[in-house]
């Protein structure tokens, strides 16, 4: 011990501080959600959860968060079911079956698209593509389908499925990169193993490699789930921003409101310490809660698969 | 058609239906850029970009004070976040064996994903309600956003510097974080870069967390204390006025906003080439 206490120690600490900066954000976000919103579930317990109806006159309050909840799932769904199955097409073409020197220009191409700010998407999501989808896509949608339920509703491109569509624009560079990540770590082995009994590269594809990759490829799903349930600017400028039972989304041709995009529209109306401001810092809460959850189940599910490779290289 | 051909036409069915995803999802991306250029380039003018002139009902005037306020946002939030994130990509690079690190690594990879807007209020509330809307108060929120993408680019790429690099340098009797500085974190260097200007390319085009703390400001921002604008602000204030002008420079501003940020993002991904940077 001859010198000063050794850097060493002081620069490991120092960093393992900075390194804990997640934690306080977490801890942050979650206390301040917690308790600005206790006022509101505590007044109106479940009815928060199950409610339809909004109403901050005095005298009148109710608050009920149902309808904004359900729009979230409504859009994150069909962000899902149309994005996912283009981004694995994407991420198949990419790893497994076009040319090698397409690989890296197309992957950037794609990734670009994270790139474009919300507030973009919003924008051309309401003057341009709000128009393609009215005319081509959702006119002869409600004439010829419009008696079925989900259907009803005016064609004017502002609700539920012009926002779930940009969604699914939106959730494609995410799911795509992390499922050709998982896809690249299943080892080649296997697929040595299967071509040398004469399958093609789309059986090899199809019965060995998404099959070892699955549940890898589960989770690129759930994050991008994640990240749908979270937009906020983008969805707000297209979804017709209905408010109360008018927001239930009944159809997908119809006006709603997701949490994000009602907390956005919202938020200034109410003054720190009422009941409505309360309710919006419960709106809140759910959206954080639901996007923690699915996203910590998400990488769970993807870092566990993507371990197996690191042993396997090593 | 025999059994194999018929197996070898489904392979090559898969195949064009891969190519066809591909090609549907650079569509959007075709169409946004076309329509930003397009509906952006008339509103373009020297005074567009450079006042700050007051709104009217045909026009809310140049977006001056919103480049500026995108600017003063992301350089304090870079200053602010930058430092943080380097170290906590270093801690988990080189100490982070332990379960701790592992924790964090997750919170970490959770964080970016968080919603962007729960940022905003959190800051609002723990900071705006005691010392009002300022760009420091944006630029917080912003590193709610920030410091995840920044950490984890970090590890990344310290964990690709060589071991015989680090071992080079402890031979030389220099303490193990004079290593790390000047050795390991030299030669991860570009990747450093690299994911620096990836996460302040994503946080420039941030709308929600900047609407609770730096509130937006059609003047010129004079100190680091009071509301400032921004340009995705003044595109998302600006795109549902019913006034043509108002639209007109909302698309303007898109296009400047889109320049820079795609241009970032192409530069980093031509300067990485073929080292499958990932964003």
């Amino acid at each position: 011990m001859r010198s000063l206490p050794s850097g060493d120690t002081a620069f490991k600490v120092g960093a393992a501080l900075l390194a804990s900066s997640v934690v306080l954000i977490v801890f942050l976000a979650g206390y301040v959600l917690v308790s600005g919103s206790t006022l509101v579930l505590s007044k109106f317990g479940t009815y928060f959860f199950t409610g339809i109806e909004w109403n901050s006159a005095e005298g009148h309050e109710i608050y009920g968060a149902l309808p904004y909840l359900l729009g979230t799932l409504a859009t994150s769904g069909i962000a899902i079911v149309v994005g996912v199955p283009i981004s694995l097409g994407i991420a198949i073409f990419l790893s497994e079956m076009s040319p090698r020197r397409l690989r890296i220009p197309v992957s950037n191409l794609v990734e670009l698209l994270a790139a474009v700010p919300s507030v973009i998407y919003g924008l051309w999501g309401f003057f341009v593509f709000r128009y393609f989808l009215a005319d081509y896509i959702e006119t002869p949608l409600s004439a010829y389908l419009g008696w079925l339920p989900g259907l009803g509703g005016s064609p004017v491109g502002v609700d539920v499925l012009s926002a779930g569509l940009i969604l699914s624009i939106m959730i494609i560079p995410t799911v795509s990169s992390v499922s050709r990540e998982v896809i690249s770590a299943v080892p080649n082995s296997i697929r040595e193993g299967a071509y040398s009994i004469g399958a093609t590269r789309w059986e090899v594809t199809r019965h060995w490699v998404l099959n070892y990759a699955r549940s890898g490829l589960f989770g690129a799903v759930i994050l991008g789930l994640g990240r749908a349930v979270g937009e906020t600017i983008a969805v707000s400028m297209v979804i017709g921003n209905a408010v109360g039972p008018l927001a239930l989304p009944t159809s997908l041709l119809k006006q709603s409101q997701t949490m994000s995009s009602y907390i956005v529209n919202i938020f200034f109306d109410a003054t720190p310490g009422t009941y409505e401001f309360s309710a919006i810092l419960g709106v809140g809460l759910f959206l954080l809660v639901l996007a923690l959850v699915i996203n910590v189940l998400a990488r769970l599910m993807v870092t566990r698969l993507l371990k197996v490779k690191g042993g396997a290289v090593e | 058609m025999d059994h194999y051909a018929a197996r070898r036409l489904k392979d090559r069915v898969f195949t064009i239906l891969g190519g066809l995803c591909v090609v549907l999802a650079v569509i959007p991306l075709g169409s946004i850029l076309l329509g930003v250029i397009a509906k952006g380039l008339p509103a373009m003018s020297w005074a567009f970009l450079t006042t700050d002139s007051l709104p009217s009902t045909t026009s809310p005037g140049g977006i001056g004070p919103a480049i500026q306020g995108t600017l003063m946002l992301v350089g304090l939030t870079s200053l602010i976040g930058i430092p943080i994130g380097i170290m906590s990509g270093i801690f988990l690079a080189e100490y982070g064996t332990n379960r701790y690190a592992s924790v964090l690594r997750l919170l970490n990879d959770v964080l970016t994903e968080f919603p962007s807007i729960v940022a905003g209020i959190t800051i609002y509330l723990t900071f705006v309600l005691i010392f009002g809307y300022s760009t420091i108060a944006g630029a917080l929120a912003l590193c709610f956003i920030l410091i995840p993408i920044v950490s984890r680019t970090t590890e990344e790429s310290v964990k690709l510097v060589p071991n015989s690099l680090r071992e080079a340098s402890l031979a030389l009797g220099i303490r193990k974080w004079r290593g790390t500085v000047s050795v390991v974190l030299r030669a991860a260097r570009s990747g450093l870069i690299t994911g620096s200007l990836l996460a302040v390319a994503r946080v420039a085009g941030e709308t929600a967390p900047l609407i609770f703390t730096a509130f937006g400001n059609s003047y010129f921002a004079t100190g680091l204390n009071g509301p400032v604008g921004s340009l995705t602000m003044y595109i998302f204030s600006d795109w549902k006025q019913p006034y043509q002008g108002y639209q007109l420079q909302a698309w303007g501003a898109a296009l400047v906003l889109i320049l820079m940020v795609l241009l970032i993002n192409i530069a980093v991904r031509l300067a990485t080439r073929g080292r499958g940077a990932r964003r």
